[in-house]
């Protein structure tokens, strides 16, 4: 599975599906089961169509058929979330693990 | 159009020392599906940084992954990655680690077994290296003891 094409491209993995969505949204978009799911179904029956090593299908799924300006500033810019200073970081790992660390934790 | 991710990445990451992109020029290797689909059993991998619980956090240049049970649900999931902007995925793990969807695909008998668990690595790590001769022979290890006929891997 892949959004970053020209990537894939010189990874030649055997099999890709690729779609056309921001990086983070490989197989679809949030709360959007369907979509997720077709992409999904999509994704898994190359497994069984794909015949040439190096293929990569191209789903025709768009983002937003209203908005492609998505495409030009994806990865740019201010894409990457500032560093938290290292305190912070450490502090907020803390407190998601004591999150789950109770007695009855699977 | 499509996004050239590469130059973008090279802009992006200016200050740092060039990244040197996997390119490989030869045919792939290639192992044909054994069985159809609906009689194999798959496992899922997401590079997007994906944890269980209280599974520890990833690092900068961790080479590390995690088992993520095949029937966690939302709640029991986090996400760590410094490379993509991660709020969609920590709303909905489907995003990058589409975990419930293939839960239903199995369901339906569209796969005939979903593996368990399901593998998650943080796919920000700068050495190539690292990931070809650490990460992703363990990976490999694994499957093969788990006897998957194939692997979905969603790169994040």
């Amino acid at each position: 599975m892949t959004s970053a094409l020209d990537i894939t491209q010189a990874v030649n993995p055997p099999r890709a599906v690729f779609v056309n969505f921001p990086l983070g949204h490989q197989t679809g978009k949030p709360h959007q089961p369907d979509l997720q799911r077709q992409i999904v179904r999509d994704a898994l029956h190359a497994f069984e169509t794909i015949a040439r090593p190096g293929t990569i299908v191209e789903l025709p799924y768009v983002w937003d058929p209203d908005d492609r300006q998505w495409e030009a500033t994806d990865y740019t810019g201010d894409f990457l979330p500032p560093r938290p200073p290292k305190e912070d970081a450490d502090q907020a790992e803390a407190a998601r693990r004591s999150r789950f660390a109770t007695p009855n934790a699977k | 159009m499509t996004v050239e991710y590469i130059p973008r990445t090279r802009e992006l990451y200016s200050g740092y020392a060039p990244y040197r992109w996997v390119v490989n020029a030869d045919p792939p290797p290639w192992t044909p599906l054994r069985k159809p689909l609906a009689q194999s059993k798959l496992a899922v991998i997401s590079s997007g940084g994906i944890l269980y619980r209280d599974q520890p956090r990833f690092h900068r240049e961790d080479a590390s992954y995690r088992l993520i049970p095949k029937h966690a649900t939302q709640a029991d999931l986090s996400v760590w990655h410094f490379g993509y902007r991660t709020a969609d995925a920590e709303s909905d793990h489907n995003c990058v680690f589409p975990l419930a969807r293939l839960r239903e695909l199995e369901a339906a008998g569209v796969i005939g077994e979903l593996a368990d668990p399901a593998y998650s690595f943080m796919g920000g790590v700068y050495s190539a290296r690292k990931v070809r001769e650490e990460l992703a022979p363990r990976i490999a290890d694994e499957l093969t003891k788990a006897h998957v006929d194939a692997f979905y891997l969603v790169p994040a």
